[in-house]
């Protein structure tokens, strides 16, 4: 029997017979959510998803800790539903519905840092293996983020980081499973030195006073390459053992040394020491060069700038966030934060928070929570209102490209949370670089 | 020259420190043999009685604007101090000079918590050896950190300088240099003139009281003093007492040079007993030598010329130098035979 009727050849039968196969056998697997993810470590299947906020519980950061755990409640409130919903409405573009993430509802538990790698490790395996832990975020130290990262990548959990801000972090030591919303010290130094040179003008000689550590170093050369292109000579750089306490040695040498600008390179307890005690020896009242001498803060924070008091005031540096910012995002999420807590949010805060709403966007866009999609997902998105203005989740490294704020101490407050203003909201094309300049492998999607 | 001399001062001011401390630690293990490893708490605890105070009287009326808002929606919070409207002028003054009124309330608190400690832990441990004495003292110091941590939070707490004695004083024209040769903050003078003024004074106690006389005759043999009918542990538990105001006045005035947090007796604790073996154990005035010595040591080391030649040297020159002073003296600068060594 001839099958060439109807112009039907037996060639086009098994053309047709074979793509309908095919289609039978893999349209599932489109059309379906998630169908596609193979098993993976902590699927909810359907349960609750359980996010693991790792942040300093104890130690010299847990007031940084606290608030970013604040947020975090705070973010998981919105995506169940709960609250004002907060930069949910704000976020373009948005998939949250507020009805958890791909319709589960959001769960959390937490650990510990410590802000010590071995410690923030340790709480964050526990999380993972023993709670469930779909996702490991916070954070309030890069050696502790390089420490945690390289943990998640091993056993193929996302990190979404929280302060976090060595170049290293999304540099040499970037993985696939490592995302960080949190600016940078190269940023740093690429937005602050215009303004410097606005304000101080561009002959000067600067003297650093740099933590001896990871963040230290990262942030003293990226200030310096970024100050010395602009025509500033770099006096000296000094190198301070971590938690110090009495800065007085070394601030003594700077008094005579020809220096006119005083770069501290110093974040947390060590900076509001340095601080307190450089104003103390009354540097901001003498002059070298014929210039009154500066004092810079490349890496500022609200409570930081609590700790130093009245010292802070007229110091610039950088932030990645204030919550005195008018735009429709910060507004939102400072009125949640501030119903909720009856004080404004910290940049850590809004880091976190941001985080998790992006965490939980790119889940509902990959329509699966399988890592290897949500990472794709992840990579190279695009985003608005969520107070930094248009950015980007770079892919080449995962770092978030965005505008960053240089603040100055602010001189006359009206409350104790009004401490910094801000002097420029420096745009995004003046902070960016080629992602190669800090080399770093990103490393697989998919692991064992 | 000026840079040599600024470091001699900045190395008297921390050795002032770090002999205050010292020195209360001396006084507990000459008087009780107690090795006291929260001693650095007491530090701490002194500090946070001039963070005390100050919220005490910076305590604020708060009346909820009718009109304004605070950019989260709520009603904005006018504050105004209580003791500006109760005292008037008095209490800006107060508000202002609030570290030194401080040292009234760190007296007592001080003396209380020391003669506490003393009866309610230490007192149970005196016939037990140094290293059980060592891990109780260092559980407490913990303890109290971590209480300290849960009323006050992890952040500093800064705590101002009197306006007054605010900014730095220009030694060099006072001695015929030009000006801005020599600066040196006024607040760190006045910390060094205070921790004299109470070294001094617990020498005057010792050297010139009756009660001075029999304490220091117990260090030297306690049991002939107690078989003359004298309460001897009595006096000792007031030594703890008086060790611990010591610890605690350095802790209060300490506070404008370094916001207080909950670490920072943990920060002094480790120094402090290097000052203690260098000056030799037991030994008052080896403590204060000691820790005036390794303070200047300290400061010198870390002098841009010296640190060209080593560098990182500022950061081990103490244990460097602590290391060569029990080489050549094993008991330490001013230390006795017989104390430690059996």
């Amino acid at each position: 029997m001839s099958i060439k009727k109807n112009g039907v050849t037996r060639r086009k039968v098994l053309k047709g017979a074979s793509a309908g196969l095919i289609t039978a056998g893999v349209a599932p697997s489109i059309f379906v959510k998630g169908a596609w993810a193979q098993d993976f470590r902590n699927d909810p299947k359907g349960g609750d998803v359980v996010l693991g906020f790792n942040v300093p519980q104890t130690g010299p950061y847990s007031d940084e800790g606290a608030d970013e755990l604040r947020a975090y409640t705070l973010a998981v409130k919105h995506l169940n539903g709960e609250g004002d919903g907060g930069m949910l409405n704000t976020m373009q573009p948005s998939n949250l519905k507020g009805n958890g993430i791909l319709g589960q509802k959001v769960t959390y538990v937490t650990g510990d840092t410590q802000t010590k790698s071995d410690a923030a490790r340790d709480s964050a395996r526990r999380m993972i293996e023993r709670d469930g832990a779909l996702i490991i975020t916070g954070g309030s130290s890069s050696g502790v983020a390089v420490a945690v990262q390289a943990l998640c990548q091993e056993m193929g959990t996302i990190f979404m980081a929280g302060l976090t801000h060595s170049n290293d972090t999304t540099g040499k030591d970037k993985k696939r499973y490592g995302f960080r919303h949190f600016f940078n010290a190269y940023m740093s130094g690429a937005a602050l030195a215009p303004v410097l040179n606005a304000e101080y003008g561009s002959d000067r000689r600067a003297y650093h006073l740099t933590a001896d550590y990871n963040w230290g170093w990262t942030q003293q050369e990226s200030i310096q390459n970024a100050t010395e292109a602009l025509g500033w000579e770099t006096e000296k750089n000094v190198l301070t053992p971590v938690g110090a306490g009495d800065f007085s040695q070394y601030i003594t040498p700077i008094l005579n040394s020809g220096a006119d600008v005083v770069i501290l390179n110093h974040y947390g307890k060590d900076m509001v020491n340095s601080l307190t005690q450089a104003i103390q020896f009354g540097l901001k009242d003498r002059q070298a060069n014929g210039k009154n001498i500066e004092i810079v803060v490349p890496l500022f924070s609200r409570l930081m700038a609590q700790g130093a008091g009245e010292n802070i005031k007229g110091i610039l540096g950088t932030a990645n966030w204030n919550w005195s910012l008018q735009n429709d995002g910060s507004k939102a999420f400072v009125k949640s934060f501030g119903a909720e807590y009856g004080f404004p949010p910290s940049m850590a805060a809004h880091t976190c928070y941001v985080q998790t709403l992006l965490y939980a966007d790119a889940c509902e866009r990959a329509g699966t929570l399988y890592p290897p999609e949500v990472i794709k997902a992840l990579e190279g998105h695009k985003f608005d209102g969520m107070g930094n203005g248009a950015t980007e989740y770079r892919a080449e490294d995962h770092q978030c490209f965005k505008d960053v704020l240089v603040v100055r101490g602010n001189q006359n407050p009206t409350s104790q949370f009004d401490l910094l203003e801000v002097v420029q909201e420096v745009p995004r094309s003046q902070v960016e670089y080629d992602a190669k300049i800090f080399g770093g492998e990103l490393g697989p999607y998919e692991v064992s | 020259m000026d840079a040599f001399f600024l470091q001699v001062l900045n190395g008297l001011d921390k050795g002032g420190a770090y002999a205050l401390i010292a020195l209360g630690l001396t006084l507990v293990f000459g008087t009780l043999g107690v090795v006291n490893f929260a001693h650095g708490a007491l530090f701490m605890i002194g500090a946070f009685c001039a963070v005390t105070f100050r919220k005490l009287i910076t305590l604020e009326q708060v009346v909820l604007s009718k009109t304004e808002l605070s950019p989260w929606g709520t009603p904005l919070e006018i504050r105004t101090p209580y003791a500006q409207q109760w005292f008037g002028d008095f209490g800006n003054v107060l508000i202002d000079y609030s570290v030194p009124f401080s040292l009234l309330l760190a007296i007592p608190v001080m003396l209380l918590i020391g003669i506490s400690m003393e009866r309610g832990l230490i007192k149970h441990f005196y016939k037990r050896p140094h290293a059980e004495q060592i891990l109780v003292t260092f559980g407490l110091a913990i303890v109290l950190q971590e209480i300290v941590k849960t009323f006050f939070g992890a952040n500093p707490n800064p705590q101002p300088i009197p306006q007054a004695l605010q900014g730095a004083a220009d030694l060099g024209v006072m001695v015929g240099l030009a000006q801005h040769t020599i600066t040196y903050p006024i607040w760190r003078l006045v910390y060094l003139l205070f921790s004299l003024s109470v070294i001094a004074s617990v020498f005057a106690f010792l050297r010139f009281t009756t009660f001075g006389m029999v304490v220091r005759a117990g260090m030297a043999d306690r049991e002939t003093v107690s078989m003359l009918g004298i309460n001897i542990d009595k006096r000792f538990t007031i030594m703890f007492g008086i060790a611990a105001v010591v610890a605690g006045l350095a802790g209060v005035m300490y506070t404008p040079i370094l916001p207080p947090d909950y670490t920072l007796g943990m920060d002094f604790l480790v120094l402090s007993f290097i000052v203690v073996v260098v000056g030799g154990m037991g030994s008052l005035p080896g403590a204060v030598l000691a820790g005036f010595t390794l303070g200047v040591v300290q400061s010198l080391a870390s002098m841009t010329a010296v640190k060209d030649i080593l560098p990182g040297i500022d950061q081990i020159i103490i244990y460097l130098v602590a290391v060569i002073i029990l080489l050549v003296r094993p008991r330490g600068l001013l230390g006795k035979r017989g104390v430690m060594e059996n």
